[in-house]
């Protein structure tokens, strides 16, 4: 983790609600796909975490949503105007366990840190498939980034507007993959549960209070006890989830 | 050049805290620092004046649901509910992690939802050598049934101070809620029953209702209030405390730099803690303390210790 001061290069609207913001700066602090920054926002007491989408020649990219207060002001900020970012927070997606052929899969703002973690894996030589569900058409963002990546991407909307009519996990029938990540809402999350074969890993959103690890506000139950989401995940495994919990 | 050493030297920034020396009074408050490593990964914490270490009860508490978190105007909402994982792992775990980064006296919150667990969390830690005081937690308004209702009844009160007086020979701090019509009432019937140091305050009990959903944004409901906003309140109750016991305070509520800590000392304050700010700036304690003498040489202070209660009478 790294304090660093970042200029605000573009931020722009790619969907109704959505936004990219990319950031200049010191951001070494990040080394793995899946992990998110803590923005210091004037007027706001506690930062917004939000996690990476690309990092790169010292560039941090992040596509967010205008949830609350907070990420309506943030939508409002202009090139050349810097914040203060808490940079490489949480443990981030562990790409040594994905086998020869990954799957991703991510539903409506919880896909952007899949895209870092895309990079990652094909520059390690996997061959990844990509799922990226929205709700309809008009929501659709990052589909024209993964297919320069991959040719392997399936998109699905909930009102058949756009690719695959349903949920991610319609895309997933018939789908063979050695393992899986996936970031989204928590539906989505117990349907893939539900439907995915072998492990994977999940990574998980909730409010925080610090996003270092020293409050204790993020904590959830494991099989392997307690654990921080910002601190010890966002990303956990399949495996150490207590489904009966979330 | 007849240069006047003594008008040259650096403003004295050490205090003091129940016959313990502190290199400055500022301390991370409870439930803000954990047990001190994820800091030390940031900045070497042996600047701090000390630390008082994630609040510990008998057995391990995951603590309240979540959402525990909650945002407002210059503050937070937190119900965490004294998440730790108990005496025996602390003992076993974190204290010796604790060793590693951090060489001066700590202080060792302590919580319990009885009399006795209170007085046997004590006891268990009492051997560790690195403990320098007891900051003993009647005022957590997260768990029902214990916390809070020791510090919101002077009897009560008394009675876990006494308890814990009785198996401890170190400082013992009683850290008081301001969840109460007189606050100096209780922090009377504390220093009646043996305690050598009140700490004050901790959180407001507080509440946010999300709009979208129209329900509380805490899962428990309401929640400890703190930051910023509430430094006014936490500085009469310093200010009123000092005033009511003869043994030292310790304030807290609000702070957030060098300034603050003067007001505190000046209401009554022989140290203080610094809480939320740790959560929203890591280096908050760090900032504080290196511009303290900056800070008290701008306002003509040349040690601290002139002016703890200076704004009394």
């Amino acid at each position: 983790m790294k304090d660093s001061i970042l200029k605000i290069e573009c931020n722009q609207k790619i969907a109704p609600d959505v936004y990219k913001m990319v950031l200049v700066g010191d951001v070494s602090a990040v080394d793995k796909p899946g992990q998110f920054i803590d923005i210091k926002l004037d007027g706001f007491y506690l930062r917004r975490p939000i996690s990476v989408c690309d990092c790169e020649d010292g560039k941090l990219t992040v596509i967010y949503k205008t949830v609350g207060e907070g990420t309506e002001k943030m939508s409002t900020l202009s090139q050349g105007e810097t914040l203060d970012v808490l940079v490489g927070l949480g443990n981030g997606y562990d790409t040594s366990k994905s086998g020869e052929s990954p799957l991703l899969i991510g539903g409506g703002v919880g896909i952007p840190p899949l895209y870092f973690l895309c990079k990652r894996l094909i520059s390690e030589g996997k061959k990844v498939s990509v799922i990226l569900g929205f709700n309809k058409k008009e929501e659709i963002f990052l589909e024209d980034e993964f297919r320069k990546l991959t040719p392997r991407v399936y998109v699905t909307t909930a009102d058949g507007s756009e690719g695959i009519r349903g949920f991610v996990t319609d895309a997933m029938k018939g789908l063979e993959y050695t393992y899986f990540y996936t970031c989204g809402p928590m539906p989505m999350f117990r349907a893939i549960n539900r439907t995915a074969t072998g492990s994977g890993q999940f990574s998980f959103e909730e409010r925080m209070g610090c996003g270092f690890g020293a409050c204790m506000g993020c904590s959830c139950k494991t099989v392997g006890g307690y654990k921080r989401i910002c601190k010890d995940g966002p990303v956990l495994q399949r495996e150490e989830i207590l489904w009966e919990e979330i | 050049m007849g240069r006047d050493l003594k008008n040259d030297r650096a403003p004295d920034i050490s205090a003091e805290l129940c016959g313990i020396r502190l290199d400055n009074p500022v301390i991370p408050a409870s439930g803000t620092f954990g047990f001190g490593y994820e800091f030390s990964e940031l900045y070497d914490i042996n600047i701090l004046g000390s630390f008082s270490f994630k609040g510990t009860t008998k057995e391990k508490r995951f603590g309240n649901p979540t959402p525990r978190i909650a945002e407002c105007a210059e503050g937070m909402i937190n119900a965490v509910g004294l998440q730790n994982p108990g005496v025996e792992d602390v003992l076993l775990h974190e204290i010796p992690k604790l060793k590693e980064v951090f060489k001066k006296p700590v202080m060792a919150n302590i919580s319990g939802f009885s009399v006795d667990e209170y007085a046997y969390t004590c006891q268990r830690l009492d051997a560790e050598e690195q403990i320098g005081w007891f900051e003993v937690n009647i005022s957590c308004p997260n768990v029902h049934g214990g916390g809070m209702s020791f510090g919101t009844d002077p009897s009560a009160a008394a009675k876990v101070t006494s308890a814990v007086r009785k198996v401890t020979g170190k400082p013992v701090i009683v850290k008081l809620s301001p969840n109460v019509t007189d606050i100096t009432e209780i922090a009377k019937a504390c220093e009646a029953a043996g305690a050598d140091g009140i700490s004050l305050v901790n959180t407001l009990l507080g509440m946010r209702i999300d709009l979208k959903t129209k329900k509380p944004v805490i899962a428990n409901r309401m929640g400890g209030f703190s930051g910023p906003a509430i430094k006014p309140v936490a500085l009469r109750m310093v200010y009123q405390v000092y005033d009511a016991v003869k043994i030292p305070v310790v304030g807290m509520g609000g702070i957030r730099s060098a300034e603050d800590v003067l007001e505190f000392m000046m209401a009554g304050a022989s140290a203080v803690e610094v809480g939320a700010a740790n959560l929203v700036d890591p280096y908050a304690c760090k900032k504080i303390i290196e511009s303290l003498p900056g800070v008290m040489e701008k306002y003509n202070i040349k040690s601290l210790s002139e002016i703890v209660g200076i704004a009394h009478g």
